[in-house]
């Protein structure tokens, strides 16, 4: 009898749902309890910190007002590292949606052994950057390089890549496009193959063909899978850390260095905790800010 | 004129095709090459001795130096690190997809506009990039003794892995007819029953999913890892190999050694799991 209830109850309601009691939220607690101890706290009281001037050891700590953040103005290093943090995220993203999105085209086209083309070009981006970085190192390094000994082919004189800033940066973004463009590939392959088989074809009824129909009838089907690389792609460039850390550590000087790898850097070699947080803040900042933008451009960027 | 396929390929018509096939492949080709290339140099290098300091490019014919790979096992506690990523790994990914199904089951079936923030607020964890609060988590992690401890780590890589999955698995029940859950209610089970019993055993092929890309993220986890475990005794092994190549710069065969044992899991998985692998990364890049 009072099952009947429930169900008529909930058939009353319209949607006929069976979970009026909130006590099922229960299943939730855990996975908030986890994000608030080890994600929400550690940002509130990083927030904290960024005020102090904390060495990251000693109990002592005192409040500087807005000392840190004014410190970010006179750091010397500092433009250089935010300017190569906007480099990492725009460069990557620039070369990761020409190679990417020309793959994917080639690859949804009639290609013998696509599938083997497919499993190889995606597979750097899955072993560890730290890792692949390693071995990225074993084409651009002085003695043994492999990028050295063709210019020693070629009568050229090897060049220390690493001792120079402008190659440095040059290495670090074209190695984390190489490596995740498979990602890229995979992204627009997958908008690619959900493509309305007639639209495609009532274009080429109208007499769109080659560059004609993909400048007209596939680019603008292709504006979602746009968009997720396009944030994809800037947020992971701009958050670039791992293969900073092994291809360079920041060097020469401090002339690589992301706004990540920055924040161990002044965190554990400077010992300025206090400096470390308000760059981690403004970090936090910038990525939020910039995935809103990117977000809001490209939804007007509705192409058609 | 081109052909249309079944999943609508129809992308140059066929003289345009044929014209520039011998392009098409050379410049896939080159993609390849740039592709392998790491992997072969590493190989060749893990093969030569200190002494020999022949470009990588040159693969050395004799005296292979294969003690390059011993040195990168006993030395370089590689071994040791496999273990621990394996633990890691394993808790972690079990973790989150218990966790994840669970959030996301209220989630899904109840949206309440507190269930709706809830979600909201979960998502928005994504965001977060890990080193803007490297600081305050290092600190908090020492003041628990959660530092050089497993489940120091494994707490926190479940909470930056929470997000993706509860998105994935909240995407998924709600794509399940609410008839079951109703269904079920009348014949007398209740909400935990209904989830354990007739959700749970449903969620198989999302699970795959998440499986892959908290696994592969995890295993190849660094920037928070090598600072949560400093101790090789218990570090994985990305942060292994890491300062293992940096403490190695002048013998660059045990590091290329040890690059190649880090990467062979996740590449064998791969070759098996690939279909899953790039389902996997779809779902995963529509955060």
């Amino acid at each position: 009898m009072a099952k009947n209830n429930n169900v008529a109850r909930a058939s009353r309601r319209g949607g006929g749902n069976p979970f009026r009691g909130s006590l099922v939220n229960l299943f939730y607690v855990p996975t908030l309890l986890l994000l608030v101890l080890f994600i929400i706290y550690p940002l509130i009281s990083g927030i904290g910190l960024s005020f102090t001037n904390w060495d990251g050891y000693n109990i002592d700590k005192a409040f500087v007002g807005l000392a840190n953040y004014k410190s970010m103005f006179t750091d010397g290093n500092f433009p250089a590292i935010v300017a190569n943090t906007f480099i990492y995220g725009v460069g990557s993203t620039v070369v990761q949606q020409i190679l990417g999105l020309a793959l994917a085209l080639l690859l949804n086209a009639r290609i013998k052994g696509k599938t083997v083309i497919r499993a190889i070009i995606y597979l750097p981006a899955l072993v560890a950057p730290v890792v692949m970085g390693i071995m990225y190192y074993f084409i651009f390094q002085y003695q043994q390089g492999a990028l050295n000994q063709i210019r020693v082919w070629m009568g050229m004189d090897k060049v220390a890549w690493f001792n120079n800033t402008q190659f440095s940066i040059a290495i670090i973004v074209i190695v984390n496009s190489i490596q995740f463009v498979g990602i890229s590939m995979i992204i627009y392959l997958a908008g690619l193959q959900t493509m309305d088989a007639e639209v495609l074809e009532a274009a080429e009824v109208d007499g769109a063909y080659g560059w004609k129909k993909f400048w007209h009838v596939q680019l603008p089907l292709l504006a979602p899978s746009f968009t997720t690389s396009v944030v994809l792609n800037l947020i992971g460039g701009m958050k670039l850390y791992d293969m900073i850390k092994v291809l360079t550590n920041g060097g020469p000087g401090y002339s690589t260095n992301s706004l990540s790898t920055y924040i161990s850097t002044v965190y554990f070699d400077n010992q300025a905790a206090g400096y470390a947080s308000s760059i981690g803040v403004f970090l936090f900042i910038l990525i939020v800010v910039v995935t809103f933008l990117v977000n809001k451009g490209l939804e007007k960027l509705d192409w058609e | 004129m081109g052909k249309k396929q079944s999943s609508g390929q129809v992308v140059y018509s066929r003289k345009d095709f044929q014209r520039g096939r011998w392009a098409i492949y050379l410049f896939l080709g080159i993609v390849m090459l740039c592709q392998l290339l790491p992997f072969y140099l590493a190989i060749t290098t893990s093969l030569k001795p200190a002494d020999d300091m022949s470009s990588a490019l040159i693969p050395r014919t004799s005296d292979l130096a294969w003690d390059n790979w011993v040195s990168a096992v006993t030395e370089g506690g590689i071994l040791t690190s496999v273990v621990n990523s394996i633990i890691v790994t394993v808790c972690t990914t079990i973790l989150v997809c218990v966790l994840g199904a669970a959030a996301a089951y209220p989630l899904a079936r109840r949206t309440t506009r507190l269930n709706k923030f809830v979600s909201a607020f979960i998502l928005s964890m994504m965001m977060i990039p890990p080193l803007s609060i490297l600081v305050p988590l290092y600190s908090f992690l020492v003041k628990l003794n959660g530092a050089n401890t497993y489940w120091g780590v494994v707490l926190v890589l479940t909470a930056t892995n929470l997000p993706l999955s509860v998105f994935l698995y909240t995407a998924f029940i709600r794509a399940i007819p609410r008839a079951i859950d109703e269904a079920g209610t009348i014949d007398g089970a209740n909400k935990f029953q209904v989830f354990i019993r007739l959700i749970l055993p449903m969620l198989k092929p999302v699970t795959a999913t998440v499986v892959i890309m908290t696994g592969s993220t995890v295993w190849n986890d660094y920037s928070l890892s090598s600072y949560i475990l400093t101790d090789p005794e218990v570090q994985t092994i990305a942060p292994r190999v890491a300062s293992f190549f940096s403490a190695n710069t002048n013998n660059l065969g045990i590091a290329a050694a040890a690059a190649l044992i880090a990467a062979a899991p996740m590449v064998i998985a791969y070759l098996f799991l690939q279909r899953y692998f790039i389902a996997g990364m779809i779902a995963g890049s529509v955060k």
